[in-house]
């Protein structure tokens, strides 16, 4: 390890994690301590290792969907649009535009969803529990409308290969609806309760810069990139399923601080809400399922590549096929595994406190990292 | 012999009023705070045990009774166990001077304020004590937190004290509490009442100042490595602590036992737990401060309001008594 040279006597080492209220999962961070500042610091990953990239060799392409839920357990419907891109792209399938928005509509929420408890837990780790359950109770409502529709909470697997499943209903329709509504009415509290709030901005502003060319040099993507002020996202760059069918914004910040990536995040719930809202205004009618799905699909040879914009960054599969039923290698790009390389840049010199900021502004999904 | 019988009866009755008060208290505190952080967070808080979860603290603390008590290796073991003994004692003793009524006091000592300073300094001590012999590094950041706090916190609540002595002539609480009969200090001192309950929130180690124990950086700083009945202890303190803090304010700001109608100990009462609901109200809105912030705050802002506000006072007593 980094640390175990050049240590004076004057510091010490402090294990943050693997089990500690505000690495949220096994994430180990190891601190080299001069007092309350950090000298040094190395992310230990791992301990949240399932083979996932090996699993994929071992199961047919059907099997292997229920994977996509459990990488990023929270934004799993863009996990199980890239693994579903990824063989459509390799068998030809054609994905009819009503699913597209579905597929847009869904996973949209999900990106609400991710962003909200990402919120939430944020503010934790700066010692406001409240906003945590006001944002809990937003979350809620996506939950219950994915739940009616996909049938789980958390570890959503609702694509298929060549469309979705379930069509959508009036019922979802007006819920979501009323979702938009409501949300849309919640941003004056957060902003009251903890935007504007002197305390958060102090904790927020200036700490933990990220310059763009640090960001580029370690490949950071999604809101921690683009509160950089590069506005990088893949929904607009290289755009895939229905996303080209709407107006929206990429929000970018302009310091590259905590509060930069703090705000673009919640405005891009504000983006989504009004992708969503377009999508069910523009629902086309038709099928949602393509024709002559095969049962048993034996893509021919090839490799693909697909990436899609998770609420945490660009998630991309590479897919290699050998004509067989399973595939023959999978490699997932996960985002934060790139995010995080960048945290130790940021946390040198900088007081627990601020790592405790630094960290949670990164939104890690530590089981993502390790896959 | 009469006169000891009758002191003896005196420190008895006393002392098992102080601490069933002190139980009692605590038991109330720990209730509404959950049930006043439930309520800003949209949820109903405990409900199960007795009327609203009225009980519920009394089933925690049997819980808590009968958890066993671990002692971590390679600590320091004398201080580790003696220290929630002195977290604990010196919070009883602030009890002998706190009139809650004209006649509901133990002792109306004339330095009655100066003993309850005194004694709840010696809280920071129990929290060095805990976090050094705990050996965990957790613990030590929080205890070195802590008395970094307290000292910055101590000096702008002493000398945002002193204004009030300055106006009342007089340490005793009393003397205080009678100064006020005309107009609440809090009218004649805004400035003063907002400093004392800024630095006895601090004071307290409450959000958003609870570095000591800041949750998401320091696990559960100075107390990490205790469990059962000593963790209760230091919890108790805590609690206890926060009334006596509100108690000095209500004696200090708000005329102590005076308000119409009620009895003298209700309208106490009353005023302690409103401004202890002001402390729960900061604990539930706030982010916490981070460490140099919070020194940055007390010795650049706190410190010289609080003296421009002494000389302030000063200067008007001596014009006023001139002319």
């Amino acid at each position: 390890m980094m640390l175990e040279k050049g240590v004076e006597e004057k510091t010490f080492y402090l294990n943050l994690g693997p089990q500690h209220p505000s690495t949220h999962g096994v994430l180990r961070i190891v601190l080299e301590m001069d007092g309350e500042y950090i000298v040094n610091s190395d992310p230990v990953i791992g301990y949240g290792h399932r083979a996932h990239e090996k699993m994929a060799e071992l199961r047919t392409y059907q099997q292997y969907l229920p994977n996509m839920g459990r990488v990023d357990y929270l934004h799993a419907l863009a996990y199980n649009q890239c693994w579903c891109m990824a063989v459509e792209k390799l068998t030809g399938l054609v994905v009819p535009e009503r699913a597209e928005f579905i597929r847009v509509i869904t996973s949209e929420l999900n990106r609400i969803s991710s962003h909200l408890l990402w919120f939430g837990a944020y503010l934790m780790d700066l010692g406001a529990f409240t906003p945590f359950l006001y944002c809990f109770d937003d979350r809620e409502q996506i939950l219950d409308l994915l739940d009616r529709l996909t049938g789980s909470r958390l570890t959503y697997c609702f694509y298929r290969f060549g469309g979705v499943p379930v069509d959508i209903d009036d019922e979802f329709v007006s819920g979501c609806r009323e979702f938009v509504k409501r949300l849309r009415s919640r941003w004056a509290d957060y902003d009251n309760l903890v935007t504007k709030n002197v305390i958060f901005i102090h904790r927020t502003r200036d700490v933990g810069i990220i310059t763009p060319e640090q960001a580029l040099k370690y490949g950071v993507t999604g809101p921690t990139l683009r509160g950089s002020g590069i506005a990088y996202d893949i929904r607009k760059s290289e755009p895939f399923s229905a996303y080209p069918n709407f107006d929206f914004e990429i929000p970018i910040g302009e310091r590259g601080d905590v509060l930069d990536r703090y705000m673009v995040r919640l405005q891009e719930m504000e983006q989504s809400l009004r992708i969503i809202e377009q999508a069910l205004d523009k629902l086309p009618e038709g099928p949602t399922m393509a024709e002559k799905v095969p049962k048993r699909l034996k893509p021919a040879e090839g490799e693909v590549y697909t990436a899609v914009e998770t609420a945490r960054g660009e998630f991309g599969i590479y897919l290699v096929s050998k004509g067989d039923v399973k595939p023959y290698r999978v490699k997932l790009r996960v985002p934060c595994f790139s995010n995080l390389s960048v945290l130790p840049e940021l946390i040198k010199d900088t007081m627990v406190a601020d790592a405790v900021a630094i960290l949670g502004s990164i939104d890690l999904v530590i089981p993502e990292i390790d896959r | 012999m009469q006169f000891i019988v009758a002191e003896g009866v005196r420190i008895g009755v006393s002392l098992i009023g102080v601490i069933s008060l002190v139980a009692v208290n605590a038991l109330f505190l720990i209730w509404m705070e959950r049930k006043v952080s439930a309520h800003m967070q949209l949820r109903p808080g405990p409900m199960e045990v007795g009327f609203h979860g009225a009980l519920q603290t009394i089933a925690d603390a049997l819980k808590l009774i009968g958890k066993e008590m671990i002692t971590p290796e390679d600590v320091d073991k004398l201080i580790y166990l003696l220290a929630p003994i002195v977290m604990f004692l010196p919070v009883l003793v602030s009890f002998v001077v706190i009139p809650f009524s004209p006649t509901l006091i133990i002792r109306d000592l004339n330095v009655g304020l100066l003993l309850i300073f005194a004694f709840s300094t010696l809280s920071v001590l129990a929290i060095l004590m805990a976090g050094w012999s705990s050996n965990n590094k957790y613990s030590l950041l929080g205890a070195i937190r802590s008395v970094a706090q307290n000292i910055a916190y101590e000096i702008p609540l002493l000398i945002t004290v002193m204004s009030i002595i300055l106006m009342a002539g007089s340490f005793k609480l009393t003397d205080i509490v009678a100064q006020q009969s005309f107009l609440w200090n809090i009218f004649w001192q805004p400035l003063a009442f907002l400093l004392f309950i800024i630095c006895g929130t601090a004071e307290t180690n409450r959000a958003p100042f609870d570095i000591p124990e800041a949750e998401s950086e320091l696990v559960a700083g100075f107390h990490t490595e205790y469990s059962g009945m000593r963790f209760a202890i230091f919890f108790l303190a805590e609690y206890t602590n926060m009334f006596i803090v509100s108690a000095v304010a209500t004696i200090l700001f708000l005329g102590g036992w005076r308000g119409p109608i009620l009895p003298p100990v209700v309208w106490f009462l009353l005023k302690v737990y409103a401004i202890i609901f002001l402390m729960m109200w900061f604990r539930w809105t706030f982010p916490r401060l981070r460490f140099d912030q919070l020194l940055t705050f007390a010795w650049k802002i706190l410190i010289p309001l609080a003296l421009a506000n002494l000389i302030m006072t000063a200067l008007v007593i001596k014009i006023l008594s001139v002319v």
